[in-house]
């Protein structure tokens, strides 16, 4: 197994801001990295600093907290629920998100607070009923991890029906709205939303950090766990629930971007690191500069026209994953 | 030293108790070996010993203190269980497995010290597994593997350990071996609990056997006293003859054949 080395949190780090640099550098109007540095520092032209400052910064930070939140909770729940596959998604979370998002526009709510409310609203609702259900077809008052997935799985799958139908209804407006969020986009970034959503992945990233020794140990399976003095049924819980609330918070900001949370926690396992606390630390930075990348290439590659930026993730994600296959068949 | 008094288990929504006021000893320095049929309750007494299971009568004790008293660290300072099945997702180098081991004793932030170093070191070469500490555990053979998990258990350093069926899908020698590992460590000190089907193995190595029928305690003893044609009979529901085993005269179980009726 390949050796993880010191260096390549410096390594990560460096990339991310080497990316995000060009990311804000690059665009419809293309800005030269001296501009950029200036315009950050607040000097130069006026323009050039308006659009730095209130347009791409926002959007390249927003860009990389979207990827920091989906890729440590992957890290988390795929060590948590000891399933390579698990991801955000999986639980509920972004069926759930998109349900409350969608009932706001077809109410006609327009204020870009209220929706990412509702979103969130709907994505934590969402855990809870797949927390509720697990508990029901459980056999005892104990849920159990596995059962839990499933029951992600199946309350993701009543949401989105739930979705078809009321778009089914719904006015052009809604659908289309509605369907620009599904797609995921980073494009209505204020500094606002940055802001709701920093704080919201500092408390729950910093948790499931605080908490990661023990993912460690609940990754060999839930007998071992009790062995080792964690209580299995609580903590793995506890890292369900945080896990879900990084990825509603992402959904709420940017919609839904997917392979992400599934693809990013195995590259950071790639380079060598096991123990969950490097792992979610490492799985964020990775995150990062893969959507701020993306999002790079949504707004470039087809420009003027703007790529979704869910469907750019998901292009990059499914080669990966097919090389990612080949190498452990 | 292991002690269960009365000690009833039973799982909701079942017709009945899994475990049905079973009482016996995991004394100190012996190995105590728990037989009896599938479903007769053995994993079930683990998992009461590990708080994964409720406990509605009688008691589960380590050196005198109710585990249900215990914290969970507490408890995994006091005993080291060894689980049946353990499926771990994704592979880490030995070491570091056997290193989560410590976890009872470093919690959630505390940097391993160089006791941790040494009780990680101590295990290993206990089990006989110093050679893998810079394998994958997804590189190991079967026997490997068992003697990894077991290096992580001894590294809990607690006065108790729990084995539950830890030889199965093991070919005779790593069988062997394991059985010869346990028995060390039981003459070493530790009070050594293991659950097992293999009687024969148990009959030679074990201090005490409980045998256990349906929840409760069928018999137990010296295995001369457990290893008893009419009560196996009795409790397996099949013809067995006892013989004795010719390297160490030990009881030994021979199943017989029955013609099948159609």
């Amino acid at each position: 197994m390949k050796q993880f080395r010191g260096w390549y949190w410096l390594g990560l780090i460096v990339a991310l801001l080497a990316i995000a640099m060009i990311a804000v550098a690059r665009g419809a109007v293309s800005v030269s990295l001296a501009a950029v540095i200036d315009a950050l520092r607040g000097r130069g032209d006026p323009t050039a600093i308006a659009i730095v400052r209130n347009l791409r910064l926002p959007r390249v930070v927003l860009g990389a907290l979207v990827g920091a939140g989906l890729g440590a909770s992957g890290a988390a729940l795929q060590g948590a629920l000891r399933n390579p596959l698990a991801e955000p998604y999986l639980l509920g979370v972004s069926g759930g998100a998109a349900v409350g998002a969608v009932i706001a526009y077809a109410l006609g709510v327009s204020s870009d607070a209220v929706i990412t409310l509702a979103a969130f609203a709907g994505g934590i609702g969402a855990v809870f009923v797949a927390l509720a259900v697990a508990r029901v077809g459980g056999r005892s008052t104990r849920a159990d991890v596995r059962t839990l997935l499933i029951a992600g799985v199946i309350v993701g799958a009543f949401a989105n029906a739930a979705i078809m139908v009321a778009l089914a209804r719904a006015e052009p407006n809604t659908v289309r709205g509605a369907l620009w969020w599904m797609m995921g986009s980073a494009a209505d970034a204020t500094w606002r939303r940055v802001t709701w959503l920093a704080v919201s992945i500092l408390v729950a990233g910093g948790a499931l950090v605080y908490w990661a020794r023990e993912i460690d140990v609940l990754s060999l399976g839930e007998d071992t766990a009790a062995s080792l003095g964690v209580d299995a049924e609580r903590s793995g819980r506890r890292a369900f629930l945080l896990a879900a609330l990084l990825a509603a918070a992402t959904v709420s900001a940017a919609g839904l971007i997917g392979f992400v949370g599934l693809v990013v926690p195995h590259i950071a396992r790639r380079m060598g690191l096991r123990a969950h606390r490097p792992l979610v630390l490492a799985a964020g930075l990775i995150g990062a500069t893969l959507v701020v990348a993306a999002d790079l290439a949504a707004r470039t590659v087809a420009a003027p026209t703007e790529l979704p930026l869910g469907a750019i993730t998901a292009l990059l994600g499914v080669p990966f994953f097919l090389v990612q296959l080949r190498r452990t068949s | 030293m292991i002690e269960f008094r009365d000690l009833v288990v039973s799982y909701p929504g079942a017709r009945s108790n899994a475990v049905d006021g079973v009482t016996f000893i995991g004394a100190r320095g012996k190995l105590t070996a728990l037989a009896g049929p599938n479903g007769s309750g053995k994993s079930s007494i683990v998992k009461a010993l590990l708080r994964r299971a409720d406990i509605p009568r009688g008691s589960a004790t380590i050196d005198g203190r109710d585990v249900r008293s215990l914290s969970y660290a507490e408890l995994a300072r006091n005993v080291a269980v060894v689980p049946q099945r353990e499926e771990a997702a994704f592979p880490i180098q030995v070491r570091e497995y056997v290193f989560l081991g410590r976890y009872p004793h470093l919690g959630l932030w505390r940097a391993p010290s160089k006791e941790d170093e040494l009780a990680v070191d101590e295990a290993l070469a206990q089990a006989g597994v110093q050679d893998l500490a810079d394998r994958d555990t997804d590189a190991l053979s079967g026997g490997e593997w068992q003697r990894v998990r077991i290096a992580r258990a001894l590294a809990q350093k607690s006065p108790a350990l729990v084995l539950d069926e830890p030889t199965t899908f093991l070919d005779v020698a790593h069988e062997m071996a394991i059985f010869e590992l346990m028995s060390s460590l039981a003459r070493s000190g530790l009070a050594v609990l293991l659950v097992s089907h293999q009687l024969n193995l148990v009959a030679r190595f074990a201090d005490t056997i409980v045998l256990l029928d349906h929840g409760k305690v069928a018999t137990s003893g010296s295995p001369t006293e457990v290893m008893r044609a009419d009560r196996l009979e009795a409790i397996y529901g099949w013809p067995v003859v006892i013989t004795r085993d010719p390297a160490v005269g030990a009881p030994a179980l021979v199943p017989l054949r029955r013609p099948v009726q159609l």
